[in-house]
């Protein structure tokens, strides 16, 4: 029994204030923007030399992150990937501290000690990125048992692609958050590809995740992970159920990255015509086509477009003028008391 | 003073622990319901509840990274891994999550957790059941080790362990389970980084860790009697923070080192140790630094082979007589 929750956009004509909302749907396409834009900045400081070591871009993924970073509450925690620049910003963090992060600059995030796969913003409920395969599942597991074993109303949601669905720690998780009933989501975008191998070489369902939720008591939900709308409403949905008590969900959102795994990845083993097609369901295109049919006016959307290009052009220069970080902080944050000392 | 068993004493740890903070909790395979298959948590299920202490799935990467997610949003959890051997079924969490977390973050994220699990031999249980894993873990910057030999440490070690802010890797020796040691009454807390003189003397230092310790005793006793020499034995009790202070001092009264390890041979803690002595304390040597150790081959199951393999009382007395009378 598969129950493909594909959710058909509103009618045009419909209005803005449905159960969305037009606030809501207006911040759905900055975020989505905002992550486009920044992204972007991101791979063209990478060819400037500015941005070192390696980075895992979200472009084409926009939709996903703003979807569900939309449907959070203050306080519920986000565990990302090393992919997790996207839902770090769409938690709200500035794109300064992640430019600067990934620039290895005192300005970053963490201050050049995690880089581009640890981003964290503890204040914002951004509880880490991860860049061990699967490990974050059971770790978000972990901060849901603490809410429900404390009586607190946040939920947590764990960010993770495809491949990492055939990953033990994927189904220790799925299991051990299923027989506890925790409030916590698990998000799978499923992009295609687990990192330069389609993932459907090297699956044994058609659906990564979606495939895989029967086996643990879920209800199979897949999604077009292009369309924020459908993201949101899919999210809102299951933090509720989290809420209510009534344990966790797993989301397959089906997107598709526009660039390689990595930057080391030209991404050649595509075959033709794929991103193309892709590109024609661009969520950005799509969502700036779902305001203009609900009629916001295009000087809405270019403001907004402006508003965006500028904080990114703002926060690139403060980044290239910010200094690196100082040596002193090397042997900081080793142990609790701030320091390293393991002897006496 | 009263007595108590080491395995007792790991129940009166965590109870007291779990009695002071209500944000203690426990989890882990077969240690509410059955009270563990060591036998070593029993009652505490029937003391604080279902909700603190819980069984778990046969998962040790969610026991370890639930703990770890607990322990980064405000809970101080206790995970039994019931084999340290089965470590290297969760060693991400061990190497890569609880003590980089801290680091990578700037400081934004904690991980106040303590994982217990049985470790060492002479139950026979073979090459996978056995393991004295200790070094797997002190090599690890952001980890905090302690192994016990006693029931009185068991408890106050437990306790610090419990209320440090880092992750602390806590070993409890399966063989020492049954033994017996005096334990006073009331609350006990004890410090990690810490080492013990356990015996005093003045010709040899010997370290030893967790069953090591009542082995090293037990041939001190014997090289005082059969030889006349006279050693001083340490209890290391924590890997991570290292007590140099009192190994370099005793190693100043005495001039001469020996460890024994029951991990094999290569990079066991005492060669860290010896590394040490050797950089800081070179001249307060009178000969070269032994470690005795298990030789470097997986663990048998057979009773007669595993007794020979472990450092023995016999074997501590043969070579620290002969190394000190050559």
């Amino acid at each position: 029994m598969s129950t493909v929750r594909d959710r058909a956009p509103q009618p045009a004509g419909s209005g803005l204030n449905d159960d969305i909302g037009e606030e809501k749907r207006l911040e759905l396409y900055r975020t989505q923007v905002t992550i486009r834009e920044a992204e972007q900045r991101a791979y063209d400081l990478f060819l400037q030399n500015l941005v070192k070591g390696t980075s895992h871009l979200s472009l084409g993924q926009e939709a996903v992150a703003a979807g569900f970073g939309g449907a959070m509450r203050k306080g519920d925690l986000s565990f990302c990937t090393y992919r997790g620049h996207a839902h770090t910003l769409a938690r709200g963090v500035s794109v300064e501290k992640v430019l600067g992060e990934l620039m290895q600059r005192d300005n970053g995030l963490m201050r050049g000690k995690g880089g581009s796969m640890h981003l964290t913003s503890a204040d914002h409920g951004v509880m880490g990125s991860y860049a061990i395969i699967g490990a974050h599942l059971p770790i978000a597991c972990g901060a849901a048992w603490r809410a429900q074993y404390k009586g607190d109303k946040d939920v947590s949601t764990c960010f993770f692609g495809d491949g990492t669905t055939n990953i033990g720690a994927f189904h220790e998780a799925l299991n051990f958050a299923a027989v506890w009933k925790l409030p916590v989501v698990f998000c799978c975008e499923n992009n295609l590809y687990m990192e330069y191998t389609p993932i459907s070489d090297v699956t044994a369902v058609p659906s990564p995740a979606g495939d895989r939720a029967g086996s643990y008591g879920l209800e199979k939900i897949v999604i077009d992970g292009n369309d924020a709308d459908a993201v949101f409403r899919t999210a809102r949905a299951a933090y509720e159920k989290a809420r209510a008590g009534q344990g966790p969900s797993l989301i397959e959102c089906l997107t598709y990255r526009h660039s390689g795994h990595s930057r080391a990845d030209p991404a050649k083993y595509r075959p033709e015509g794929e991103l193309d097609r892709w590109k024609q369901r661009d969520p950005i295109k799509i969502y700036r086509e779902r305001l203009q049919q609900f009629g916001v006016s295009e000087k809405v959307i270019s403001d907004i477009e402006a508003d965006v290009r500028r904080e990114v052009d703002e926060a690139t220069e403060k980044c290239k003028a910010a200094p690196m970080p100082p040596l002193d902080i090397l042997t900081t944050d080793v142990y609790a008391d701030g320091g390293w000392a393991w002897r006496n | 003073m009263p007595e108590m068993t080491y395995r007792d004493a790991v129940i009166r740890g965590i109870a007291q622990e779990m009695s002071r903070d209500p944000d203690v909790v426990f989890l882990g395979e077969d240690v509410a319901k059955a009270g563990g298959v060591f036998k070593a948590t029993v009652g505490l299920y029937e003391q604080f509840g279902p909700l603190r202490v819980r069984d778990t799935p046969i998962s040790e990467q969610a026991i370890l990274g639930a703990a770890m997610g607990a322990a980064m949003t405000g809970l101080k959890p206790i995970a039994e891994i019931m084999f340290s051997d089965f470590f290297a079924v969760c060693f991400d969490y061990i190497a890569n999550e609880f003590p980089k977390s801290r680091y990578m973050s700037n400081g934004q994220l904690k991980c106040p957790l303590v994982v217990r699990t049985g470790n060492g031999a002479g139950s026979r249980f073979g090459a996978q059941h056995s393991q004295s894993v200790e070094n797997w873990c002190m090599m690890i910057p952001g980890l905090k080790v302690v192994a016990p030999s006693n029931p009185a440490d068991v408890i106050g070690l437990m306790a610090a362990a419990v209320r440090d802010p880092d992750p602390v890797i806590f070993f409890e020796h399966k063989s020492l389970y049954p033994t017996k040691g005096e334990v006073p009454d009331g609350e006990i807390v004890d410090t990690l980084g810490s080492a013990k003189v356990v015996r005093p003397g003045k010709d040899a230092t010997i370290l030893a860790l967790a069953l090591m310790v009542p082995r090293a005793l037990q041939a001190a006793e014997r090289l005082k009697s059969e030889h006349g020499i006279d050693c001083e034995v340490i209890d290391v009790r924590s890997l991570v923070p290292l007590d140099t202070q009192t190994i370099l001092g005793s190693l100043a009264k005495t001039h001469r080192l020996f460890t024994v390890e029951e991990n094999p041979r290569l990079c066991g803690w005492g060669a860290e140790i010896v590394s040490i002595a050797a950089d800081e304390a070179f001249y307060d040597l009178d000969g070269p630094p032994v470690r005795i150790t298990t030789p470097h081959i997986p663990l048998p199951a057979a009773d007669i082979l595993e007794d020979i393999v472990l450092p023995t009382p016999d074997r501590i007395v043969e070579t620290v007589s002969k190394s000190l009378n050559s």
